[in-house]
């Protein structure tokens, strides 16, 4: 279980996340909605320790992440990132093997070899892949290559970072569907943030709303289009009028 | 007074400067000297830092050598020193010309390459990635190639020296008329040992200046590819002005009496 409790952060005069309190149960995949720039990146790097809050605590079964914790507790993460974040210098199969490779438990490299095979496979991507650059792949396929990578070691929690950006509809449906099958088949944790509803309904078991800086509405997906908050109602049907303000 | 309260405020950010990249210079040789090392790395610093440098060290080496010993046969002539062409050579190569134009090679060459590719890491998200991927970025990506830098720069310093010496050679044999045994005995009879380990150990204090600077400017960029040219310009300007800082400092250190 992973628990936030009166998270702050704030770059200068810039209140990014205003005391956040917030539950994510073992298992459950909570998707986290919101405009750009309300801190739904900003959130997910104070969780992973890659950006340090300003007040308030993480804790992942109960023990606190702190800079001498996180290490240790990083074992058990995963994190699909926006861009992919695929090391240019490694090769595909090197990628999804890298944790496999590093570390205390690392293994041989034959053994890794054929694990970041299988895990190529499972996202739908072939052999012939696995010795190319990650340059020469379509966004889609990278995307695909960094999945592989945020499942290879099996992590008990998954995070996912604007999963479908950059790519067509079909391929985000395709996205969408392997997170979803490949979440549910570990039994793991998934925390992913979106501002794509079609990645909401895909993903989804319970949703929370991120708007300046506070959690403005949480619950499971399927009351999300019944709720009554206004901010919820404009932000899923994608109006330019109403309590958000948008930009003309 | 607002001038006044400027300068100030202007000297103490480069006093936080200094701080900054001092603190992440002593984290960087902790990381250095704890395992785990990573030897895939540490080897294509060594290769990219010290092999893929040579030609340009090289050449730069042999056409001032070449171009040293022109300068003193013309500037001897007014004083009848034409004879000490091959000592001055040796030991302007040697002590000062062959590490610094190796440092400033080095700084040009590899400085703003580490930068570029950090600060380029930094900015889609790799070093991140290596944070949730359970890798320290300081021992993944940093220690590796300021080790690499100390380690095979001084190599660099003592190819640069021998070409640059072999530079005057074959101007002073060839166009200015040297014997060709007279030139070798008196530059190996002049050299003393302490020149060339003083030679050595400046390249290696470059090296950790050079890779030093590359490293922090990347790890320290904006975002953007505006972030990353004013990381990699930053970090080549930076490298080139501590080099000859170093330098004089370290002349002064083993020259002066």
């Amino acid at each position: 279980m992973i628990t936030l409790s009166g998270l702050s952060k704030s770059f200068g005069s810039n209140h990014v996340l205003r005391d956040i309190d917030l539950s994510i149960d073992q298992g459950e995949s909570l998707v986290i909605i919101g405009g750009s720039g309300t801190g739904k990146s900003v959130l997910l790097k104070c969780i992973l320790g890659l950006i340090e809050a300003d007040t308030g605590s993480v804790c992942i079964d109960g023990t606190e992440l702190t800079p001498k914790t996180r290490a240790a507790q990083m074992a058990r993460f995963g994190m699909l990132f926006q861009g992919g974040a695929l090391f240019d210098s490694l090769t595909v199969w090197q990628n999804v093997a890298f944790r496999l490779m590093r570390g205390p438990g690392r293994l041989p490299k034959a053994q890794a070899r054929d694990i970041a095979l299988a895990k190529l496979a499972r996202v739908g991507l072939g052999p012939e892949v696995a010795d190319k650059m990650p340059a020469q792949l379509s966004g889609g396929m990278q995307k695909r290559v960094s999945l592989a990578r945020a499942i290879a070691a099996e992590p008990e929690i998954i995070f996912f970072d604007e999963p479908t950006t950059g790519l067509d509809p079909i391929m985000s449906g395709v996205i969408n569907s392997l997170i979803h099958e490949v979440v549910t088949e570990m039994g793991a944790t998934a925390v992913t943030i979106t501002h794509d509803m079609s990645s909401v309904r895909a993903i989804a078991s319970r949703v929370a709303m991120l708007h300046a800086g506070r959690i403005q509405w949480q619950g499971c997906v399927a009351k999300m289009d019944k709720c009554d908050d206004p901010f919820v109602s404009q932000f899923i049907s994608g109006r330019a009028d109403g309590p958000i303000e948008a930009v003309r | 007074m607002t001038f006044i309260a400027a300068i100030g405020r202007h000297f103490l950010e480069v006093l936080a400067a200094i701080g900054r990249v001092g603190l992440f210079g002593l984290e960087a040789t902790s990381h250095i000297l704890r395992p785990p090392i990573y030897g895939r790395e540490l080897a294509l610093a060594l290769v990219h830092i010290g092999w893929l440098s040579l030609p340009v060290v090289g050449l730069t080496a042999l056409f001032t050598g070449g171009a040293l010993a022109l300068q003193i046969t013309a500037g001897g002539a007014r004083f009848n020193a034409e004879a000490v062409v091959p000592q001055i050579v040796a030991i302007g190569m040697v002590r000062e010309l062959g590490p610094v134009l190796v440092g400033l090679m080095i700084a040009a060459r590899v400085t703003s390459s580490i930068a570029a590719e950090i600060a380029t890491m930094k900015v889609t998200e790799q070093i991140d990635a290596l944070v949730t991927l359970s890798t320290h970025p300081m021992k993944y990506l940093i220690a590796p190639r300021i080790f690499a830098a100390m380690l095979v720069v001084p190599v660099l310093v003592g190819v640069g020296d021998i070409i640059g010496v072999m530079g005057g050679y074959l101007v002073a044999t060839g166009p200015l008329g040297f014997s060709s045994t007279g030139y070798l005995r008196s530059t190996i009879d002049f050299l003393t040992l302490s020149d060339v380990a003083s030679s050595l150990a400046k390249g290696a204090v470059f090296g950790y200046i050079a890779a030093t600077m590359g490293c922090y400017a990347g790890m320290t960029s904006g975002r953007g590819a505006q972030g990353v040219g004013r990381a990699t310009k930053g970090s080549v300007e930076a490298a080139a002005v501590l080099i000859l800082a170093a330098n004089f400092l370290l002349t002064g250190v083993f020259f002066s009496r």
